[in-house]
């Protein structure tokens, strides 16, 4: 079906941090212009006036009380690390 | 016994655990065997622990010889959608992204299950991060309708509506965005209820579109869902959308709200594309009512053909910042190919997400992109206030609204294969998430084929009491609820 001609795939993929293989480019390419344009109805919706909805209830302002807690001990919270040392996540080097 | 024990419901249950009958670990062994023979048709379950769930049979025994058993839930087995954290349980949602995370902690409606006796039980199927309305966008497997193994239980939760109708949990939690756990209900024959938003803390569940998600309960009859949403249901600190609503006792409350309520009928509802045996039977289930004493209204919701657009803007967005924390370095598959930081990202998402995962975090992206942020995401938001609107008018005229759960039964596996064709099938479940308001699909009929059909009653705002006695008025005219699959 048509396609939006300002839907650049490489670029959103690169801002989604995710590596695409060429049949994936080509499929999503065709599946997200077809959800695009059914989106599109949007646009004959008057919505001028209307303010935006984040949430159904919106709450502001919670606060939690600055006291100590017990939180998760580091074995724990390491546990699913897909790499770690010396109770740190083990990551390649970053800096030169 | 009338039938199995494995399909009878939680209230009968507890009093038979009441008077001693029957023990936790016979439940539990009943619900084992049970899953063991047919599991591998259904396809519900991604794992289960059985020592686990007969220890935790086994200590609500013993509360229960000294005397110290909890409410209804106590020692009932209640299967888990496997995107809710069970400490020390694994927590896949799915994914290949997080095939081997184990949660560290339970969610907020965990522990308030297990501190209501309950068993958790399994951790059952879903969608990929709960996106899909099938259940064949799970990376590990699909899991099949009770009722007609060739076709879809719905979805995202079909894991758990189909062990709830199978026999292989006696009730279970699910989640819904759009719809996930009204839909696979309503396909699979159980009673599913997706609570006002706020009313069920998130806290533990893996976050898909957050101004959205709703833990809620499955169940084999309205009053089960009620005593579990009333486990479930309260203000916690650990969530910031939590609302400090009051929690009535939605059990008592089905003997005492008598209506009769005024219901009403929205046109937008019964539109093109609804399959004429899901017509005829909500047909009569409004019938029902009005032989109740209800008044029955028309009501107009007109913004509701824009609802499937505006929630695949809102619950894109949302999932693409949600599961940008994916990014294989504290937690989570990591690409052994990869060789700097930035690297880890694009591969380990590349290995670890499936393609619906990847089309939603793509589009997401896309309309909160610099230069489509205001054509698309701020549009949507307008248009859900709209929306919202719509039901909060009708709501000045009635008090609950009546429609179809699905426009079809269960269809065959396969059949969607089009993104936007599945997209299509939340058509009616989805308005309801955008307004945050609770819904129920309750089992209505069967098609002529044997399918089940479901009836979608739409509450106000933390009126979840009232919803649940308007859903039971119709379950106790008809016996729907006491069919189950021969598997």
């Amino acid at each position: 079906m048509s396609q939006p001609a300002d839907l650049n795939l490489d670029h959103v993929a690169n801002l989604a941090r995710l590596a695409l293989t060429p049949g994936e480019k080509a499929r999503f390419s065709t599946q997200i212009g077809d959800v695009l344009v059914y989106i599109a109805q949007l646009k004959e919706v008057d919505v001028s006036g209307v303010e935006p909805t984040a949430h159904a209830f919106p709450l502001f302002n919670v606060w939690a009380g600055d006291v100590p807690q017990p939180g998760l001990p580091v074995e724990l919270a390491l546990k699913n690390a897909p790499a770690q040392r010396d109770h740190m996540i083990a990551v390649p080097r970053v800096v030169e | 016994m009338s039938s199995e024990v494995f399909f009878k419901p939680i209230t009968e249950l507890g009093s038979l655990l009441a008077a001693k009958k029957i023990s936790s670990v016979e439940l539990m062994q009943a619900v084992l065997a049970r899953t063991k023979a047919i599991d591998s048709k259904v396809q519900a379950f991604n794992s289960f622990d059985e020592a686990d769930a007969l220890a935790q049979a086994r200590a609500s025994d013993e509360r229960r010889a000294a005397g110290q058993a909890g409410g209804p839930l106590d020692g009932i087995p209640v299967g888990i959608k496997d995107v809710i954290s069970v400490a020390g349980q694994p927590l896949t949602a799915s994914s290949k992204m997080l095939a081997n995370f184990v949660s560290p902690y339970d969610a907020t409606a965990t522990r308030k299950l297990k501190a209501a006796g309950a068993i958790c039980w399994g951790r059952l199927n879903l969608d990929e991060f709960a996106m899909g309305s099938s259940t064949e966008n799970s990376a590990f497997k699909t899991t099949c309708n009770p009722w007609d193994l060739t076709r879809v239980p719905g979805g995202s939760s079909g894991g758990s509506a189909a062990a709830v109708a199978a026999g292989e949990a006696v009730a279970a939690l699910g989640s819904d965005t759009g719809g996930s756990i009204r839909q696979p209900a309503a396909l699979c024959g159980v009673v599913g209820l997706k609570p006002t938003y706020g009313l069920v803390s998130r806290y533990g569940l893996i976050a898909f579109a957050s101004s959205l998600d709703q833990i809620g309960p499955f169940g084999r009859t309205v009053e089960d869902a009620a005593i579990l949403l009333g486990a479930i249901a309260g203000h916690d600190a650990n969530d910031s959308t939590s609302f400090k609503a009051e929690i009535p006792d939605y059990r008592a409350g089905l003997a005492k709200r008598k209506g009769p309520w005024k219901l009403g009928i929205a046109k937008e509802y019964f539109a093109e594309g609804i399959d004429p045996e899901v017509n005829a039977a909500v047909q009569s289930a409004i019938a029902h009512y009005k032989k109740l004493g209800c008044e029955i209204r028309e009501i107009s919701l007109p913004h509701t053909k824009y609802a499937v657009a505006v929630y695949y803007i809102i619950a894109t967005a949302e999932c693409s910042s949600n599961l940008a924390r994916f990014d294989g370095i504290r937690y989570g598959h990591r690409s052994k190919d990869a060789t700097d930081a930035l690297d880890i990202y694009f591969k380990s998402r590349a290995e670890g997400f499936g393609p619906e995962v990847k089309r939603r975090i793509i589009l997401g992206t896309y309309v909160l992109s610099s230069g489509y942020y205001d054509a698309y995401y701020l549009r949507a938001q307008k248009v859900r206030t709209l929306i919202r609107r719509d039901f909060l008018n009708a709501y000045q005229e009635v008090d609950a609204i009546l429609t179809p759960t699905s426009p079809t039964p269960a269809f065959k596996r396969g059949a969607k294969a089009d993104p936007l064709a599945m997209y299509l099938c939340d058509i009616y479940t989805i308005g309801v998430n955008l307004a945050g308001l609770p819904g129920i699909s309750l089992p209505c009929g069967f098609s002529k084929s044997g399918l089940p059909i479901g009836l979608q009653i739409i509450g106000q705002p933390f009126k979840e009491a009232d919803l649940l006695a308007i859903a039971r008025a119709y379950e106790q005219g008809h016996d729907w609820h006491t069919k189950h699959p021969t598997l």
